[in-house]
């Protein structure tokens, strides 16, 4: 088998070969790609198009109203007891996570030696991997209870107890994200600050946070994001009730609980309730899709160029 | 923003420092600095504490999370929960079809997921040209990652459910967790691609050797490990989901085990969700919710472990 | 005196008037040159003189980078390489090329060698595993490695590597093997194993070497280009070149006196 032999057998080959892989594989895997947007487009199609069914049934007064009876005799189909359970829970949450998520990221970036950050990292990420069923187990089995000790009037749903274990959820979130942000500043600002003799609290205040506010604010941004499109946690912990109340001692219901709560009884399709489930979707993914994109947004315009 | 950030801190000090000169004799000078460092520095501790303080807060409370739900399980945790069929004796109450139920879906979700998601990375990074329709997909993909998970059951519900009948069949809720996890494993599989080294690509180019044949025999055998670990975040995810799946209309009592793909089924998550809901009604459900919450935490942690595994042993450097 | 060289030997590439961009940036000014089969060339210059990139525009691997715009003729054994008839696959497969740093594949020695016929079309093992040994031999690797030919080829030296790739290229028997700086990330004793191998190279190929290493190309190639700031400034005898330069900027390269 000599050379002027091989070279003949890849002769023929390669001229044999008209390379149709090259030019249809680039065709075939466009179109594997083109599922991602062909899937928002159904998000968006579908939540419009029975949004659509339900606006036409039901007058914008009633939308904007407190009543919410969807299955009674008469139903209303007013939404803002929803939008008041969705953004109390919230509040709550964050109120839990952006302090503690916070601290954790500033100690983890700017305190903790590398070794204990080794350790410590890893166990946030843990919490970030547990998935929210269990949270909301452990919302409804461990902390209302206890919370109901603490707080007498405390109803076995009310929105605290939820709101809290969520803010626990988010905590790696808005660690880990800030942390990132932090992390971003180049070393040698951190240590012009430290080379004047400031202490790294006041590195972290004046020098690093105002530097990295726009990733910071990008990620409790995303938090929030993120608490509203919580589902199961609510809907196990803070229950169906349908009042307006600012009473997070009360069981209030959010816009996500509701979603669950009728698709898990059979609403029929075809009467309003089930389209006001489209209609309750649209308005959560409005607000979902609109903190999105108002984080990259201040992440993008806001980035220091280093 | 960060030149004038610093050069205030600058100008501060260097204004501190010469009003201290003016003012002051020498030595209430010295007194007066050092009374202001060692405020500074316990400053500086007492926050510092407070820091890991809320650091461990967040570690605490997982221990008793976790501490919760394994002293719940005790004694419900046995090979005859883990072998039984559902039932309203709480007892007798097993989480067989629950496993396999998940099993079954994870059958649908791991090959749809991957091809899709890999299909998708392999466009973008190695056909992809700039442009509109590269933007549009790397867009759609990081929108999609934030969409909350009823809305993906809404999802399944409108299309797999209704309008191509899939009902709330392990095919529904198969295809509706692949769209969900989907932007993961492109993510994972981007990076991992991205990582192969140009000059393994130049060597196969240099031998006459098309995109397509290079992509096959030299760039995604070397990504593979990249794109096993991401397939199995995805898993991880799609395991423990409840919402969409509830959206999609999965029943609460499942007697039959299913043997298809089109027959109706229960997961692990929602045989939690079930539970947990009824507890007020039968204690002994919550014995039954931590139990299967056990399980699935294990399941969750053997997968990340054999991730970190795959990461560890079979990623290469170059 | 005719030189009748150019009426007996074919040339193998005739450049004619070649320019090359990189953006806005001319990298490569009007080459005109021949290369004939069976010699040794040898492309030396300065960094950033073009020499890489002219070497990569003769199997057309430089169009990899989007933003190269080329002008001018290449032709191949009287074929012009830009012409749509011609298959940059074709090419390639009649123009092998190793890298300055050895690049073997994450495989096994012996898939690293098949790998070019392979995806090629030859399927029979009898006949990959001969073109394997003759391949290895051809680069002086097999009695090294003949007994572990399925270990994985990183296990290998630095040299041994290089070595290896020369052994792939060799596979898809081309005509014409280019190198580009193939020694300079190997140690002495690597780099002059390759260099012994060089000559028996040229029985077979047609060889064009790029080195910034003037005394290797003073040792191995017949002839000799000089290349500076993107022109050919001087094309000859490899003697000639370095005994009596007829340019000046040629002389003062040699001489140390720059680069």
């Amino acid at each position: 088998m000599d050379n002027k032999n091989i070279r003949d057998i890849i002769q023929q080959n390669i001229k044999k070969k008209n390379h149709f892989s090259d030019r249809i594989m680039p065709k075939i895997f466009l179109f594997m790609a083109l599922i991602s947007v062909v899937t928002t487009f159904g998000i968006v199609y579908t939540l419009i198009f029975d949004s659509i069914k339900f606006f036409s049934q039901v007058p914008i007064r009633e939308v904007f109203s407190t009543n919410l009876s969807p299955l009674s005799r008469e139903p209303s189909f007013g939404f803002l007891p929803l939008l008041n359970g969705t953004f109390l829970t919230t509040i709550i949450a964050m109120l839990v996570a952006v302090p503690v998520g916070m601290a954790a990221a500033i100690y983890l970036s700017q305190f903790a030696s590398p070794r204990l950050r080794k350790v410590l990292k890893p166990v946030l990420e843990v919490l970030a991997g547990i998935p929210t069923i269990v949270y909301g187990f452990f919302a409804y089995s461990f902390v209302t209870p206890l919370l109901m000790r603490l707080i007498p009037s405390l109803g076995a749903k009310n929105a605290l107890s939820p709101g809290i274990v969520m803010g626990i959820m988010i905590i790696p979130m808005v660690a880990s994200l800030s942390e990132d942000a932090m992390n971003a500043v180049p070393t040698i600002m951190k240590e012009g600050a430290m080379g004047l003799g400031s202490t790294r609290l006041e590195t972290t205040t004046k020098v690093i946070i105002p530097a990295s506010i726009s990733g910071i604010v990008a990620s409790i941004v995303l938090a929030v994001s993120r608490a509203i499109g919580e589902t199961m946690i609510v809907t196990i912990a803070s229950g169906s009730s349908k009042n307006f109340t600012f009473d997070i001692t009360q069981s209030m219901q959010t816009m996500t609980a509701y979603i669950v709560e009728f698709t898990s009884g059979d609403a029929g399709s075809g009467t309003v309730g089930y389209y006001s489930l489209y209609a309750v979707g649209l308005i959560l993914f409005v607000f979902t899709l609109g903190m999105n994109l108002v984080a990259q947004y201040i992440s993008r315009k806001y980035r220091e160029e280093y | 923003m960060k030149d004038r950030n610093l050069e205030d801190f600058v100008l501060e000090e260097e204004v501190n420092s010469m009003n201290e000169k003016i003012e002051k004799p020498v030595k209430s000078q010295v007194t007066f600095n050092k009374n202001r460092i060692s405020r500074r520095i316990v400053l500086n501790n007492f926050a510092k504490h407070m820091f890991s303080l809320s650091t461990v807060f967040a570690m605490v409370v997982l221990g008793i999370l976790l501490y919760q739900i394994v002293s719940g399980s005790i004694g419900w945790l046995d090979w005859q929960f883990l072998t039984s069929n559902l039932s309203i004796f709480p007892e007798k109450a097993g989480i067989r079809g629950a496993i396999i139920g998940t099993l079954f879906l994870m059958m649908i979700v791991i090959p749809v997921t991957l091809l899709l998601g890999v299909a998708t990375a392999i466009y973008l990074e190695e056909y992809a040209t700039e442009g509109r329709i590269q933007r549009i997909i790397k867009v759609n993909i990081s929108n999609l990652a934030s969409v909350p998970s009823v809305i993906f059951g809404l999802l399944g519900l409108t299309v797999f459910s209704r309008m191509l009948g899939f009902g709330s069949s392990i095919l529904a809720g198969g295809l509706t967790m692949s769209l969900l996890v989907l932007p993961i494993v492109v993510v994972a599989a981007q990076e991992a691609l991205r990582a192969v080294p140009g000059f393994l690509r130049e060597a196969s180019y240099g031998m006459g050797a098309d995109k397509w044949t290079t992509i096959w025999r030299v760039v995604l055998p070397v990504s593979i490990p990249g794109i096993l670990t991401g397939a199995i975040l995805a898993i991880s995810r799609a395991i423990g989901e409840t919402a969409p799946l509830v959206v999609l209309g999965i029943p609460t009592l499942i007697m039959k085990i299913p043997t298809g793909i089109m027959d109706d089924f229960t997961v692990m998550p929602i045989q939690i969700y079930y539970w947990t809901l009824d507890t007020v009604l039968t204690p002994e459900y919550a014995y039954l919710a931590s139990a299967t919450i056990v399980v699935l935490l294990i399941t969750l942690f053997i997968l990340n472990s054999v991730a970190i595994i795959i990461r560890n042993k079979f990623q290469k450097t170059f | 005196m005719i030189d009748i060289d150019k009426y007996i030997t074919k040339y193998v590439y005739d450049v004619k008037g070649l320019n090359l961009w990189y953006g806005d940036n001319q990298a490569l000014k009007d080459i005109n040159m021949q290369v004939m089969e069976n010699e040794i060339t040898a492309i030396i210059g300065p960094s950033g003189c073009g020499k890489s990139t002219f070497v990569k525009t003769l199997n057309r691997m430089i169009e990899n980078i989007p933003i190269v715009r080329t002008e001018g003729e290449i032709l191949y054994n009287g074929r012009n390489i830009f012409s749509s008839k011609m298959k940059v696959e074709e090419l390639r497969t009649r123009v092998g090329m190793v890298f300055q740093k050895p690049n073997p594949f994450p495989k096994s020695i012996y898939e690293n060698v098949v790998y070019g016929p392979k995806i090629h079309g030859v399927k029979d093992k009898k006949t990959l595993m001969e073109i394997a040994e003759q391949s290895l031999r051809g680069a002086a690797l097999w009695e090294e490695v003949k007994d572990r030919l399925n270990d994985n080829a990183y296990g290998l030296s630095g040299g041994q590597q290089q070595r290896l790739c020369i052994a792939r290229t060799m596979a898809v028997s081309p005509e014409v093997i280019l190198m580009d700086e193939p020694t300079s990330a190997l140690d002495p004793v690597a780099t002059m194993r390759i260099e012994e191998l060089m000559e028996d190279l040229k029985k077979e190929y047609t060889v064009i070497i790029v080195t910034h290493n003037m005394q290797q190309a003073a040792r191995i190639s017949d002839k000799t280009a000089f290349f500076l700031s993107g022109e050919l400034i001087e094309f000859d005898k490899t003697n000639k070149i370095f005994a009596n330069p007829s340019d000046k900027r040629t002389e003062d390269y040699i001489t140390g006196r720059f680069g």
